[in-house]
Parts: C-alpha cells; sequence; structure tokens
C-alpha cells in the first residue's frame, strides 16, 4: 500500500466514484435520451443545415464522449498527483 | 531519434510518396494495376520491417509491449486495433442505406470507451496481468474462471478474425486483380511477419504505421468532395446542406414519370416471382434464388426515402415503437461488446502506469472519433457522387467505373425500361460496401486516390487481425498451456508455443475465410453481444464489488452467455421473439442476466479470502505495490498472488 491513511483513501475512492457516477448519467442521458427517444421530435429544430435530433446521434454525441475521457483522465490524473500516488511514468 | 521524429518522418514520407505515384498518374499515365500494386506493396514492406526491427523474446515485450508504449501511441495503436475492415469498409455504406438506424455503430463502437475508461482499463492496468483470462483466474482464484475466459476469448476473437481475413482477400483481388484466396494468405504473411517475430512489442508498432496510413486514406477522398463541391475542406461542417440536396434529388426521382415507370415495372416484377415462389414443387436452390430476385424487385419498385414537407429526407428520420427499442438495444449490446473484447482490453496492459492508461483511452477515442465523425458525411457524399453523376446517363455512355466495378459484384447498372437512360431505380445494389471502396472513383477523382483508400482498407483489416491472432494465440499457449497444463514449462518453450499457434490460429482462419460463408457478417456482431454478455458483468463486478467471488462469477458468465446464446439462435433460426428485439441484440437479455447471477450467486456463497477483497482495495489506489510488473500469479516477479 501507499502512504495513504484510511481517510485519505476513503475521500480519493468517494471523489472518483462521484466522477464516474456524474460521467455515466451524462452519457446514458446523452445517448439513449437526447439521440435515441427524443430524437425524432429534436429533428423539427436544425442545426448547421442538419436535423438535430439526426446530429446529436452522428456527430454531437461522439464529440461528447471524447470530451467526457479527456475530464476523467485529467481530473483523475490531477487527483492522483494530490495524494502523491503516481508511478514514475 | 525519438518517436515523435520517427513516425512523423514517415507520415510525411508515405505522404510523399502517395504525391508521387499521383504525379505519376496524371503526367505519366502510371496504368491502375500498378498503382494498386504499388500501393500493397509498399504497405506491407513497411509492416515487415516493422516485425523485423522490434523482433524480441523477452516475455513482458513479447506479451505486453514491456508495458511502455506511451499513451498517445498506444492509443493510436488501440485505434487501428478496433477499426476494422467493418469500420473502414462497410460502415459508411451502412449509414448511406440505412440512415438514422445506422447510427447505432456510430454511437455504439464510440460510447463504449467511456464505459472502458471509467470501469474497467486504469483498474486494469493496475492489476497487471498479461491477458484477460490472466485477470479472471487470478481474481477468481482458479482455472475454472480462466477456462471460461479463454473459451469466450477465443469464440469472440476467431469469428472476428475470420471477417477481417476475408476483408484482407476481398480488397486484395478487387484491387489487384489476384485470385481471393492468394489475396488472404498474401496478408497473412504479412500479419505473421510482425506477430511471431515480436508478439505484442511488433503489433503495437505496426498498428501505429497502420493507423496512419488508415485514418489519411479514409479523410482524404472526403476532404477532397467537401473542397470541390463547398470551398470548404471540413466535410462534418458541410454536409448538412447536402443532405438537403440529396433530399431535392429524392423527391424528384420519386416525382419523375420515367422513374414511376421503372418503379412499376419493378414491382411487375416483383408479383410475377411471388407468383412463380408459390408453385409447388419447386427445388430449394430454385427457392433461394427467386427470393433473393424478389427481395431485390422488391427494394427497387421502392422510391428512395424523402419527405415533402421537412427539410430532410424520412431516410433521416428517428426510428419509433420496436425500431427505436432495437436502436436503442443495438446501441447498448455494440457498447457493452466494445468494452468487453478482450483484444481491446489487452492495450491497456502495454502503458506504462495507470496515469497513462486513462490517457490512453482518451487518445483512442480520439482517434477513432476521428474516422467514425466522418463516416456519415462520407455516406452523404457518396449518395450526392450517384445521383449527380449516374442518374440521368446514356446507357451507351457509362461512366468508366460502373464495368471497373462489375467483377467486385457490388452493384448493377441495368435499363429496366429500355428508354436508354439511367434511372435511379436502374441502379441495382448489392452490397454497401461499394460506398467507401467505389466512391472516390464514382466522383471522378483520379485513381491514386483509390489505390490509397485501398491501402487504408488493408491497414484497417490487417491491424485488427493482428490484434485478434495475439489474442487468440495467448490464450491457448500462456492461460491453457502455460497456467493450466503446464505451469513450469520454460520460457523458450512458452514462447515457442505462442509462435506455433499464431501460424496454426492464422491459417485456420485464412482456411475457413476461403468458404466466404455469408453468416460471417452476423457472426461479427454476434462477436459482440458474446463479448458483452460473458466478459463484460464478471470484469466488472470483479473490480468494482470485492464480494464478487469465484462461483458467482464462474456460473453468471456461463449463465450470460446462456442466455445471450439461446436468444440469439432461437431468433435467428427458430422464430423466438422477446419484445421484437433483433438478433444481434441479444445482450441485451444476457448482460442483465449475467450481473444479476453473479449477485445473488456471490451472496449465496462464502466471500472470497481475505487477500483476494485486500487486492480488489487496493487496485483502487495506484502506486499501491501491485504487481505491475510480469505474472501476476508471482512465478516472474514477486507480487501478493503467491499462493
Amino acid at each position: 500500500m501507499a502512504d495513504l491513511t484510511e481517510k485519505q483513501k476513503q475521500e480519493y475512492w468517494r471523489y472518483n466514484v462521484r466522477l464516474t457516477t456524474i460521467l455515466l448519467i451524462i452519457w446514458f442521458v446523452v445517448t439513449y435520451i437526447i439521440s435515441g427517444v427524443m430524437a425524432g421530435w429534436l429533428n423539427q429544430f436544425s442545426i448547421i443545415g442538419f436535423p438535430l435530433g439526426y446530429y446529436m446521434a452522428a456527430q454531437g454525441s461522439l464529440a461528447i464522449f471524447v470530451i467526457e475521457i479527456a475530464v476523467y483522465a485529467l481530473l483523475m490524473n490531477k487527483k492522483d498527483l494530490e495524494y502523491g500516488i503516481i508511478e514514475g511514468d | 531519434m525519438s518517436l515523435d521524429k520517427i513516425f512523423g518522418l514517415y507520415t510525411v514520407g508515405f505522404l510523399g510518396i502517395t504525391i508521387l505515384i499521383g504525379i505519376g498518374e496524371v503526367f505519366f499515365g502510371l496504368p491502375n494495376k500498378w498503382i494498386g500494386w504499388l500501393f500493397m506493396a509498399l504497405s506491407l514492406a513497411i509492416y515487415v520491417v516493422i516485425g523485423v526491427v522490434t523482433r524480441t523474446s523477452n516475455p513482458d515485450q513479447y506479451y505486453v509491449a514491456g508495458r511502455s508504449v506511451p499513451a498517445f501511441y498506444n492509443g493510436m495503436a488501440t485505434g487501428s486495433d478496433w477499426m476494422s475492415a467493418a469500420s473502414f469498409i462497410s460502415m459508411a455504406g451502412a449509414l448511406s442505406v440505412q440512415g438514422f438506424a445506422g447510427l447505432a455503430y456510430v454511437m455504439g463502437w464510440t460510447g463504449g470507451y467511456l464505459l472502458l475508461a471509467v470501469f474497467l482499463g486504469p483498474y486494469l492496468r493496475q492489476f497487471g496481468a498479461y491477458t484477460i483470462p490472466d485477470f479472471l483466474g487470478a481474481r477468481y482464484g482458479g482455472n475454472m474462471a480462466r477456462i471460461i475466459g479463454v473459451l469466450g476469448a477465443i469464440a469472440c476473437s476467431l469469428m472476428y478474425l475470420i471477417a477481417q481475413v476475408t476483408g484482407v482477400g476481398f480488397i486484395v483481388a478487387r484491387f489487384i486483380g489476384i485470385d481471393f484466396n492468394i489475396g488472404v494468405f498474401l496478408g497473412l504473411v504479412g500479419v505473421l511477419f510482425c506477430s511471431v517475430l515480436g508478439g505484442m512489442k511488433s503489433v503495437t508498432w505496426t498498428q501505429v504505421a497502420q493507423y496512419i496510413i488508415l485514418i489519411i486514406s479514409y479523410l482524404v477522398p472526403v476532404v477532397y468532395m467537401s473542397w470541390t463541391i463547398f470551398s470548404i475542406p471540413i466535410p462534418e461542417l458541410t454536409y448538412g446542406q447536402l443532405l438537403q440536396r440529396n433530399n431535392a434529388s429524392a423527391i424528384a426521382v420519386t416525382r419523375d414519370p420515367k422513374e414511376k415507370e421503372t418503379r412499376a415495372l419493378w414491382k411487375k416484377d416483383a408479383d410475377e416471382i411471388a407468383a412463380k415462389l408459390k408453385e409447388p414443387g419447386l427445388s430449394e436452390a430454385d427457392r433461394t434464388k427467386l427470393t433473393a430476385q424478389r427481395t431485390i424487385a422488391v427494394t427497387q419498385s421502392r422510391a428512395p426515402a424523402a419527405s415533402d414537407d421537412a427539410k430532410l429526407g424520412n431516410y433521416l428520420t428517428a426510428p419509433t415503437g420496436t425500431g427505436m427499442w432495437n436502436f436503442l438495444a443495438l446501441t447498448f449490446c455494440l457498447m457493452v461488446g466494445t468494452a468487453g473484447l478482450p483484444h481491446i482490453l489487452t492495450r491497456y496492459y502495454t502503458t506504462p502506469s495507470v496515469r497513462q492508461a486513462r490517457t490512453t483511452c482518451g487518445w483512442a477515442l480520439f482517434c477513432i472519433f476521428l474516422l467514425y465523425f466522418t463516416a456519415p458525411a462520407y455516406a452523404a457524399f457518396a449518395r450526392f457522387a450517384l445521383y449527380a453523376r449516374l442518374v440521368g446517363s446514356k446507357i451507351t455512355e457509362l461512366p468508366a467505373w460502373v464495368n471497373l466495378w462489375k467483377p467486385a459484384g457490388l452493384f448493377e447498372v441495368v435499363d429496366k425500361n429500355g428508354d436508354g437512360i439511367v434511372q435511379w431505380a436502374d441502379f441495382v445494389l448489392k452490397s454497401s460496401d461499394f460506398v467507401v471502396l467505389a466512391t472516390p472513383e464514382i466522383a471522378g477523382l483520379p485513381f491514386v486516390i483509390t489505390g490509397l483508400v485501398m491501402a487504408g482498407g488493408l491497414a484497417a483489416a490487417l491491424s485488427t487481425a493482428d490484434g485478434l491472432l495475439l489474442t487468440i494465440a495467448n490464450a491457448i499457449s500462456h492461460d491453457l498451456y502455460y497456467n493450466v497444463i503446464d505451469p513450469r514449462a520454460s520460457l523458450v518453450k512458452r514462447l515457442t508455443i505462442t509462435k506455433v499457434f499464431l501460424v496454426v490460429t492464422a491459417v485456420v482462419a485464412a482456411y475457413i475465410a476461403t468458404y466466404r460463408l455469408s453468416l460471417i457478417v452476423e457472426l461479427v456482431a454476434w462477436a459482440f453481444s458474446l463479448a458483452g454478455a460473458s466478459f463484460f458483468p464478471a470484469l466488472v463486478m470483479g473490480i468494482w464489488w470485492k464480494r464478487t467471488n469465484k462461483w458467482g462469477a464462474n456460473i453468471g458468465m456461463l449463465v450470460g452467455l446462456g442466455v445471450t446464446l439461446y436468444y440469439m439462435i432461437g431468433s435467428r433460426f427458430f422464430g423466438l421473439s422477446w419484445f421484437g428485439t433483433t438478433t444481434i441484440s441479444s445482450a441485451i437479455f444476457g448482460l442483465p442476466a449475467g450481473f444479476l447471477t453473479i449477485w445473488i450467486v456471490s451472496l449465496l456463497t462464502a466471500p472470497p479470502p481475505k487477500e483476494i477483497q485486500d487486492l480488489v482495495v487496493s487496485v483502487r489506489y495506484p502506486k499501491s505495490g501491485q504487481a505491475t510488473k510480469g505474472d501476476p500469479l508471482g512465478r516472474d516477479a514477486k507480487g501478493v498472488f503467491a499462493h
């Protein structure tokens, strides 16, 4: 074990679980609600020539996934640094 | 020389040679066949050279590339490992034909990476093993879990591998004009050169080289078309307007009297064939043939999807009811399948640290995103090229590509109503794969672009084949032989066995591919459901819930697999239907069953030993003294697994 106290461990893990949960909620809403169930309704709006529902499923959702993973990597890597639990890269 | 410099020079060199070949074509009349040969010889030579340069017999290098691949390069390697012949050749075509429903593939095959990033990747890296069955064996203490893992890994990967090998044969046969079977074996030589000599190390660096070729070749044709039509080189921005133009063309086609006439003739054909099918005493072969003919006639008799009121075609309209359910179910199955495929999961073992495992996932998705983000645009440009360059031309003066592509059998142009003019309904589509492969020629781009696309398709198929081949060979030699049958086997013996199985697996896959079974496309879609329903629950529960024990995991994997297989086969062959779900979305039932079984059985049986529970907790914190190097059973390096 690295030199983390029980309290630090709990804090670190709680932070991780919270971040994971938030990202998964966004993932679920973007994929299944916005690009899925609501896509037909959203199609009445238009964005740079695309129907919005189609646009979200074809392009928007993908971009959001990329951003989500980047945010996860950045925040968790920052947290590791804060707690001093990094291996020499 | 640094990695950045090497791959920078490589990219510039590849572009330079492409431009040289282009100059050769335009100014010196280099024949198409030579261009095809040049691209194929060039790319295969690159892969062979990388294989030779990176050869190794150190186990850490051979199995996990020395755990030293920086995140950015690992992301590229994961990208080309992931993007197969299906992504490169077939996806844009499927989008062009299926419209909105096809987007399930785009979202499923990218969204799965989020699951991978937050549920599995970094934790698997922290755990530090060589293969996925390794993890299962160590976490669930025993050979049972390991063997189920081996069987699952072989089943998914082999189906997938056969499809890649078929893709290689198809591409080579089309562009070089040699026999399909010879093409298959030629491609295999390239794959084997990398994997046999240097295992994961060679495969990784070859995949990076292949990613660069495949992404360049996918983007160049669409960017070029976007530039010539809109003067904006970003197809993702411009194709919205193209969709509107396509819709206008579709409306025109629907209303045109000549088109109506052609469609009516197809309708008549369809009715006649339907009447013939009702006659008694038809042989099975005749029946199959007639049914196929009827499907074509029925498709041709329909007007292209378009709508007068909305700006865009019905082809973009989101499905409703059962269609929406299947769209969501398929998206979900592809996502969990993505996060459960062993050849992708193994890539997380090759990063130097947990931090880089997280970053790898980001780069991987970005590399994949570049292609998937463009695929819907590719589909729109292909459709536009057809409307603009084929419909309305004289049947006696057909564009050259029609005849060039005839032997490939992807489409046919007929003159149904005999008026000498090609109508939209005269274009008989047999395989939507034409979209990526033939669009450069349909749009009138020089052949060098087509050669580039060929090299890209080849890179996509070979890179995925590399990863799959290694996964299968390692499952047999490392997990089955070394860990179950003969744990005292020497290093030399283990590596020799791995190499033998690489060759055997490759030959078996090539042999099956030469039969060209039509079932293969379906097998690939099934592989996702199988991986999702068997591996995903056991891996996620194993990492996130320390109470998960061996009985829960083993029975859970079998139940997940069993339910999925039951629905798959039942719905495909015996008319089974739950909520109208399609056979490729079978994991939608198997996955919850798997999770539930693991949970219930684990609670009903004794908790796992204390050291396993401690291990699960310790994996949550990077740098916690885990077996980050070598073999998790503690034979190569001292670790906590010495039980």
